[in-house]
């Protein structure tokens, strides 16, 4: 069955560390709490829209009880007993008058607390039952129109700022072939603590992440699903400072998949690292409930760091990707882990280089769709190159057995891809997979050779990482600037001042009822 | 032929050969074979072959196109437009301040009075960067403090003296009432007014909708547009502060 022949008890030790390293952070996250867990608490339980600047009711609302009575209680106790107090059972009404300062929030204690936490919690499961509802709707679509008739499943990015524009382009891709359609989200929204609201026409370089626009390309991707006989998924972002509202929102407007990494915010966009993991966790628990599989940002790492030395990094990042999914309830089948095709092309054997990686993530997670990412930093205006390191980068694909195919642009280094770059990059797909679709059967390295040792070399570095990991502390490691080549440290970065330790009362019914989904067997 | 004067080259010297790709958005038919023929000779390619004609779509066509054309081109008639600084690649400019500067490059980055557009900034100055370019966080050498969004005049300033900031970039992206001319003048002059001029630091602006010739009017160095990427950021920071550092630029300033 092995192809690398890799050393299980090395292997067994990888992710023993993996957990070691990813416990610590796991336990700082159930103890502290961040406006964007509390908005995500407030929008399952039926909170909704913005004031007319676009500030959505739940910020106001969090802000009001934050100013009231602080973070560390949660919110869903202060809201719960003013709106009892109040008489204004409608939360969006109950954050209007909050926002207009006519109400005052205090944690509530005796039968007040009991009677909260018993509304605050059926309003929450309401929320939760409506996400399970989604996630049946979406088992039902698939038993009809049935999964794409291929692995790799074909994965493909609009991305043109108009959610208008993007449903038509997605239609059509998903009529070439597309199994999975992402939309690129807008530069910098990542970095707003807050979600848009409604639908949107201008973006960024992409289309913003909104409930609105959720609904809108869903429900596209559903009439399109009918028409080509298969169930076209859709993928969006769960990153950045709003990562457990988008989750939810995502779970509520049944998306399928979401870029969901337990790192990528710290290094990429400098978020503080506790507000990321803190975020991270509830909003893979979310993703857990709602059946959306996540795909992980090891590929980003390639970007900066070279793909050779890095190799081992994107091992290490993977395993900690595992043990923080599964630690909040995620199956193998929704692991979605990143890796990719970023080998200078002019180093000798890089294809075989890139085999022995791309096998690597393969055999060690056996069970999980990997997502398999093209060629980006080695791409250049060169087209009809790049044409051709997209073919090698599919044949990879087809080879080792990924699961998520993100289809390479032979234009990526030029422009938003034009229609045609799209067509002439899925022909590219189309002739590997039907040219050699099987091939992975008859692919079986040389015992001792170049591929075998090759991964037998980045799984040992990346068990050597762990090792180091697990004696500084995964915080620390990431100060030190262990991934990619930022620094950052825990006291540091974007939205720290939304982040609180849990006091002693904190409730939060949404974790509740997660947490304990979670240890059902 | 004159030695200035070339045609494009296919396997003969003098062939003229091009070949070009395009979509027209017309199903594939004859008369759509027909336009492709029509537009290739409007551009000058007469004669002109398709190749190669794929319909994508209900109604989209793509066609390659092969063929003479008959524009010629005078190498003596060609102007380029000079960068007023070399565009360097990241390993150069990272070098260049390494061996001259002998230290990192220290740069502050604001959104500044209420706008809280961050995208620019962002991606000039976060790893991430833009358009497939990292960001100046990503250079060894420049030490990066990004400062965010409505940063108040006075903090930045605050903070620049406090880093020892060598440039101070401003990122504007409202209009408002002229809210961006508003607020890079004032910041413009809370700078020299903190700072003796032979330590002032280097005043960077950018925004879409600013002119890049605005520089002296606004008070600063330098203005960068729409679409200006982190490494042309990156290459001016480089020229005005390492290699092309004229003594006199700081004490005229």
């Amino acid at each position: 069955m092995s192809k690398l022949d890799l050393d299980p008890a090395l292997v067994r030790r990888a992710r023993r560390l993996a957990r070691k390293a990813g416990k610590p952070v796991v336990d700082l996250a159930r103890g502290h709490t961040t406006v964007s867990v509390e908005r995500a608490v407030l929008r399952l339980a039926g909170v909704t829209g913005a004031d007319p600047d676009g500030i959505p009711w739940v910020n106001h609302l969090v802000d009001a009880v934050v100013a009231d009575v602080g973070l560390g209680h949660g919110v869903a106790l202060p809201v719960f007993a003013a709106a009892a107090a109040s008489g204004v059972d409608d939360l969006t009404l109950l954050a209007q008058k909050a926002a207009a300062g006519s109400v005052r929030f205090e944690v509530p204690t005796g039968r007040a607390a009991t009677a909260a936490r018993r509304a605050a919690r059926r309003s929450v499961a309401a929320g939760i039952r409506r996400i399970d509802r989604r996630r049946a709707e979406r088992d039902r679509l698939i038993r009809r129109h049935g999964d794409p008739k291929q692995r790799p499943w074909i994965y493909l990015i609009v991305a043109t700022g108009d959610i208008y524009e993007d449903i038509g382009q997605a239609q059509a891709a998903a009529r070439e072939g597309a199994d999975v359609i992402a939309v690129i989200r807008s530069t910098g929204q990542s970095l707003l603590d807050y979600v848009p609201e409604g639908a949107t026409r201008e973006g960024f370089a992409g289309t913003y992440a909104t409930q609105e626009n959720f609904r809108l390309m869903r429900a596209a991707l559903d009439e399109v699903s009918a028409e080509v006989g298969r169930y076209v998924r859709l993928t969006n972002y769960a990153s950045g400072l709003c990562m457990p509202e988008i989750a939810t929102l995502a779970g509520l407007e049944r998306l399928d998949m979401m870029l969901n990494d337990s790192m990528y915010g710290i290094l990429f966009r400098d978020i503080n690292p506790i507000r990321t993991f803190v975020d991270q966790r509830f909003s893979r628990q979310i993703h857990a409930r709602a059946g959306i599989i996540i795909n992980t940002g090891e590929d980003n790492y390639l970007t900066t760091a070279d793909a050779v030395e890095a190799a081992h990094t994107v091992t290490v990042s993977q395993l900690l990707n595992e043990y923080f999914a599964h630690e909040a309830g995620l199956a193998d089948w929704q692991l979605g882990l990143g890796h990719a095709f970023e080998i200078d092309p002019d180093l000798p054997e890089s294809f075989r280089l890139e085999l022995a990686h791309a096998l690597l993530a393969r055999e060690l997670f056996p069970r999980a769709p990997l997502k398999w990412m093209p060629p980006t930093r080695h791409m250049t205006g060169d087209v009809f190159r790049g044409n051709l390191l997209d073919g090698f980068f599919n044949l990879a694909g087809v080879l080792t057995g990924q699961g998520i195919l993100l289809v390479g642009m032979m234009t990526e280094a030029v422009a938003t891809p034009w229609l045609s770059d799209r067509d002439i990059a899925l022909q590219n797909v189309r002739y590997v997979l039907n040219a050699c679709g099987g091939l992975r059967e008859d692919f079986v390295p040389a015992p001792g050779g170049f591929i075998q040792r090759r991964a037998a070399t980045v799984l040992a570095e990346a068990v050597e990482l762990l090792e180091r990991i697990v004696e500084d502390g995964l915080l620390t490691a990431i100060a030190e600037g262990t991934f990619g080549i930022m620094k950052r440290p825990p006291d540091q970065g974007k939205g720290l001042d939304g982040v609180a330790r849990h006091e002693p009362d904190y409730y939060n019914p949404a974790t509740e009822i997660l947490d304990a989904h979670r240890e059902t067997p | 032929m004159t030695g200035s004067i070339v045609r494009p080259y296919g396997d003969t010297t003098g062939d003229g050969m091009v070949q070009m790709s395009f979509t027209l958005p017309v199903p594939l038919d004859k008369r759509a074979e027909g336009a492709a023929l029509q537009l290739a000779g409007k551009m000058g390619v007469d004669p002109a072959m398709v190749v190669h004609a794929k319909q994508m779509g209900a109604g989209h066509t793509f066609f390659v196109i092969y063929g003479r054309v008959n524009h010629l081109v005078d190498l003596s008639a060609v102007r380029v437009v000079e960068r007023d600084f070399p565009l360097l690649a990241p390993k150069e400019i990272n070098q260049l301040i390494r061996q001259r500067l002998r230290r990192r490059l220290v740069v502050v980055g604001a959104c500044i009075g209420t706008d809280a557009h961050t995208v620019g900034i962002d991606a000039i100055l976060n790893l991430k960067g833009v358009a497939g370019e990292k960001g100046l966080e990503y250079y060894r050498e420049f030490a990066v403090v990004n400062l965010g969004a409505q940063v108040s005049v006075p903090e930045l300033v605050e903070r620049a003296r406090a880093e020892r900031a060598d440039a101070v970039l401003v990122s504007q992206v409202v209009t408002q009432r002229d809210a961006h001319l508003l607020n890079v003048r004032e910041m413009a002059a809370a700078v020299r007014e903190a700072f003796p001029a032979h330590r002032r630091p280097l005043l960077v602006v950018g925004g879409p909708r600013f002119d890049e010739r605005m520089a002296g009017e606004l008070g600063v160095d330098r203005i960068f547009g729409r679409g200006t990427t982190p490494r042309e950021v990156a290459s001016y920071l480089v020229h005005a502060l390492v290699t092309n550092r004229p003594a006199q630029r700081r004490a005229a300033a």
